[in-house]
């Protein structure tokens, strides 16, 4: 089985991703406070990312409210443990829950009615919205004022309750983001892959051959709002707060979906690049900016904001792809 | 054996990486690194953007007390929850040694992580949600009442101001912004209230969205019930949009009571002219009859001239006074020693109303008070407590058609 | 304001998610002429317009156009970073705090029985629904109108008649900005501006479009009464801090049950 996944990768493109897991790996033991809770972040978006780009990507549909479900899996896990001292690894099946539900429930809405492109996007805004106001006012949450998780010591790692360094959550973070990114090779390679590809290329020729576009949209939709809500679940653990007003916020799902599009919606490594690329980015920036001796609010953000223009206008499928001929990953029988 | 060396080795290593911290503050230096984390861009910019003026005043006027230097470092949270934890494991990076910040309560839980995690002391300038300080933390320390002790004084500063100007209202409405400072406040409200006796009764309580372009419908509502008060907790644009509405719907409550901020603000003052007098804000303030207060406002009317002194900039002042007072009694800038000297606070001449800063054992100042100010002819003058204040209330507020 | 996200949205098919920083871009724009010319909002309504407008079809030619043909997320991405751009600038400019105008009507308001209306909103309306007549009256009447729409209706079609595009839709999108002006000017005289209010409006602005119908104008300003209305209510009848719920509520309803808004056309 493993040959059969491996069937038609480059080896240099094999090497390449041994290497950068290795480096991953060991990025820790070798890195300051700062660049660890910034490689934290990477993987988050990657992850994130990654979870959004099944929607997205393989799926077609623009999800522009994303964080609904970051925010109903972190909720649920962080009431769950608040309330009755379940532990994570178990709140995280009510999370999954949740977002499978919530998942369907818009997918059901969207593809039974014919809602689509730009409308679907709102579709998903207005839900994410709906959220944020509702659980303003959700008070086994605690609503507005913020849900807060007791906090423990940092010296030990209980990674049972989820308790503990930075360095435990990154690994935790790393675990999840190469499971998503092996499930989804996984998946583009199986059947169900290859329907995702005609819907996305043809809808009316795949309809015609007889797939099911509907069950298989389906599919894309609660697989991406399950995935995001273990995002939300370690989101929770490792800020240790939540507050409806900042997670179901349209910024945030704004933040999230800029990872893939920039590296290259659809693509496997995409995610990670594009992730990669705007949190070095960012920090990049505000280092240059620092060094310049310039302490204006809002510059960071201008520049920031013209380089993401920048990649927008001129490399239209995102990073990875001119990146890819780059480095000589060309596939040889890609169609 | 080649193996178990180098697995010896990488142990070290990461041994080394994560003790190092300590091992580098421990040497001894003239001036404290202070990291100051605010929300400089983001849609808290204008709160974090005037705090940041406390800054920009404190190092000349600590300088003048005789207390160490302290070097400044400015972080931008950006409002938002991932950059201030960012942020902060930077400056911590960079050396500081102490951390100021963060006005927002997410932003400075996510700090107080950082900072415990670390060991370096964080002073908090302004937060309110009661949590930050019963989570066991040992190096985070906050120089701000909590929403509960802002609702006790309150009504005792209430019933000053009803006293002294002879006048008090049967009946009130409260409205609130549903936020986590707004929630919190009015959670608390029905149950510190009872333990004074109040001349008025709540007749309705009205909740209100913060990102709201228009409330009309809720001043309305608020109108309808026919109260003679109007108690408040809102943001500033807020305290803006209900006067307007107050005028528009030609209702004037015979007292406007804000819990909260926005109806000093120098924005609300500047937009409504005379429109702005008359509402009483029962907020964490400063004394003006203590010495270094007078000092502070002095030094704040120069470098600021037509910016009125206010709690933005009052509590991040002694947040830096609260570092270098500790800095002066540690002798060094080693995290553990400074937290230990913050903890042993004691500052009996400072600048907010109260008999000074010090610290229990959760870290939090439980002795602050808060003071009532009043808006009058477009400046604040400060009402209640009666031995902290610097004028008399007036009450009832003049009708707003007859301004 | 909605209008002009009709407009842009009904013809070039493209979503201004910057629309709402556009608008505030107005508002700081008529903050600073008001500043310096003392003339009323309403007045300075035209020029803010024609400014708005100039920037709307420059905004077009230049970075819009290429991506008309381009995937729904791209042009999203586009206009995000725009809007980031926009806020920030204005953040740095003007600085954080809230800044508004006072007119002589700004506390007014006038007594109809039991009713007492804002006078601000009154005289705000009026310019609201003078600039959609004339809008209306636009594309029903003129030939740049009526050619406007025929993009709109069969993009191949008209290009194979000869007209323009490109050149259409860049002045269509400066029309759809110039509305965002006229908007932004008129919100001036009844409310006060910071730079991250834009946000806000766009999802406004979206939900009123999309509930009355994309492409119709009529349809826009049902959307902007029902919506108002609902919220009013809702605000009412339940507790206010919800009463945003009621509108997204109503949205949800709409893009299923009737996804081309209640006065829209069904899409070709």
């Amino acid at each position: 089985m493993i040959t059969r996944l491996l069937e038609g990768v480059p080896r240099r493109g094999l090497a390449m991703l041994a290497t950068l897991l290795v480096l991953l790996l060991l990025f820790p033991l070798f890195a300051s406070g700062y660049l660890l809770a910034i490689g934290f972040l990477i993987l988050y978006f990657a992850y994130v990312g990654q979870a959004w780009n099944i929607m997205m990507g393989f799926a077609g549909q623009l999800s522009l409210g994303h964080s609904l479900y970051v925010g109903l899996g972190a909720y649920a896990a962080a009431a769950l443990y608040v309330h009755f001292g379940l532990s994570p690894w178990v709140g995280l099946a009510a999370s999954i829950t949740v977002c499978a539900l919530a998942g369907t429930v818009i997918g059901f809405l969207a593809f039974r009615f014919g809602v689509a492109g730009v409308y679907f996007a709102i579709l998903t805004i207005a839900f994410a919205e709906f959220a944020r106001i509702g659980f303003d006012h959700f008070t086994w949450v605690r609503g507005s004022s913020g849900l807060f998780l007791p906090v423990a010591n940092y010296t030990e790692n209980d990674l049972w309750n989820l308790r503990g360094s930075p360095r435990m959550f990154y690994y935790l973070m790393l675990g999840l983001t190469v499971g998503a990114f092996v499930l989804c090779h996984v998946l583009l390679r199986s059947r169900m892959g290859y329907y995702w590809l005609a819907i996305r290329e043809s809808p009316e020729a795949a309809q015609a051959l007889g797939v099911n576009i509907f069950r298989y949209k389906m599919y894309a939709v609660v697989l991406s709002a399950a995935m995001t809500s273990l995002a939300g679940v370690v989101f929770a653990f490792y800020y240790n707060n939540l507050f409806p007003e900042q997670i179901f916020h349209i910024s945030r799902s704004i933040e999230l979906i800029l990872g893939p599009i920039i590296g290259g919606i659809g693509t496997l490594i995409g995610p990670l690049v594009g992730a990669l690329l705007l949190t070095g980015l960012a920090e990049g920036m505000g280092e240059l900016l620092l060094a310049l001796g310039v302490d204006v609010p809002g510059v960071k953000q201008v520049f920031y904001g013209i380089c993401l223009l920048a990649v927008v206008m001129f490399l239209p499928d995102g990073v990875w792809p001119p990146l890819a001929r780059a480095l000589g990953l060309e596939r040889k029988d890609k169609d | 054996m080649k193996r178990r060396q180098f697995t010896q080795a990488a142990a070290g290593l990461a041994a080394a990486t994560t003790l190092a911290p300590f091992g580098i503050a421990r040497a001894q230096s003239r001036t404290l690194k202070v990291g100051v984390l605010l929300p400089r861009s983001g849609v808290q910019a204008g709160i974090g953007q005037d705090c940041h003026r406390g800054v920009q005043v404190a190092t000349g006027i600590l300088k003048d007390l005789g207390l160490p230097g302290l070097e400044i470092m400015n972080g931008d949270t950006e409002s938002n929850v991932d950059v201030a934890r960012s942020r902060a494991e930077r400056l911590i990076s960079e050396g500081a040694q102490l951390l100021v910040g963060a006005f927002d309560s997410g932003q400075s839980t996510a700090i107080a992580q950082v900072a415990e995690q670390r060991g370096v002391p964080f002073v908090i300038n302004i937060a309110a949600a009661p949590p930050i300080t019963e989570q066991g933390y040992k190096f985070v320390f906050r120089n701000f009442p909590t929403a509960p002790m802002i609702l006790g004084d309150a009504f005792a500063n209430q019933l000053e101001v009803f006293s002294m100007s002879g006048a008090a209202p049967n009946t009130a409405v409260f409205m609130h912004v549903n936020d986590t400072f707004g929630v919190a406040m009015q959670k608390g409200f029905t149950g510190v209230m009872s333990k004074f006796t109040m001349p008025y009764k709540v007749v309705d309580t009205i909740a209100y969205d913060p990102a709201a372009r228009d409330l009309s419908v809720e001043v309305a509502k608020a109108k309808a019930t026919g109260a003679q008060a109007l108690i408040l907790v809102s943001r500033l644009n807020d305290a803006i949009l209900l006067t307007r509405e107050l005028v528009k719907q030609r209702w004037s409550p015979m007292a406007v009571l804000s819990m909260g901020p926005g109806w000093y603000e120098d924005q609300y003052l500047k937009t409504l002219g005379k429109l702005g007098d008359g509402p009483i804000s029962f907020v964490p303030w400063y004394d003006p009859n203590k010495k270094l207060a007078k000092q502070l406002e002095a030094a704040h009317r120069k470098a600021f001239p037509d910016i009125n002194l206010n709690t933005n900039h009052i509590y991040t002042f002694e947040a830096l006074l609260i570092a270098a007072d500790a800095f002066k009694r540690a002798g060094s800038t080693d995290p553990k020693a400074l937290a230990d000297a913050i903890r042993a606070t004691d500052i009996k001449d400072n600048v907010s109303t109260g008999p000074g800063i010090k610290f229990d054992a959760k870290g939090q100042n439980d002795k602050l008070k808060n003071s009532a100010i009043q808006n009058r002819g477009g400046k604040l003058v400060v009402v209640a407590p009666k031995a902290a204040s610097n004028a008399k209330p007036e009450l009832p507020i003049k009708p707003y058609d007859k301004r | 304001m909605a209008l002009g996200l009709s407009v842009i949205f009904g013809v070039v098919r493209v979503v201004n998610f910057a629309h709402g920083e556009m608008m505030t871009v107005a508002m700081y724009l008529t903050l600073v002429l008001f500043g310096a010319l003392k003339l009323d909002p309403l007045v300075l309504l035209v020029p803010i317009a024609a400014v708005l407008f100039v920037f709307g079809y420059l905004l077009q030619v230049g970075l819009i156009n290429p991506f008309i043909n381009r995937p729904e997320h791209s042009q999203f991405m586009l206009l995000v970073a725009v809007a980031l751009i926009l806020v920030n600038l204005q953040l740095i400019v003007f600085g954080p705090d809230a800044q508004g105008i006072r007119t002589t009507y700004s506390f007014d308001s006038f007594q109809l029985g039991p009713l007492i209306v804002d006078a601000a909103k009154v005289y705000a309306a009026g310019a609201a629904l003078v600039v959609a007549a004339a809008l209306f009256a636009f594309f029903r009447f003129t030939l740049l109108g009526k050619a406007i729409r025929a993009c709109a209706d069969n993009y191949e079609g008209a290009r194979v008649v000869g007209l323009n595009v490109k050149h259409l839709y860049a002045l269509t999108f400066g029309l759809g900005a110039a509305c965002v002006g006229a908007a932004g000017a008129m919100l001036m005289a009844v409310i006060d501006v910071t730079p991250t209010i834009g946000p806000a409006y766009t999802l406004l602005a979206f939900v009123i479009v999309i509930t009355g119908g994309l492409g119709s104008m009529p349809g826009a300003l049902l959307g902007g009464l029902l919506i108002g209305v609902t919220e009013a209510l809702g605000g009412v009848l339940f507790t206010p801090s919800a009463k945003s719920m009621f509108a997204f509520a109503l949205l949800v309803l709409v893009l299923l049950f009737r996804p081309q808004g209640i006065l829209g056309r069904k899409a070709a």
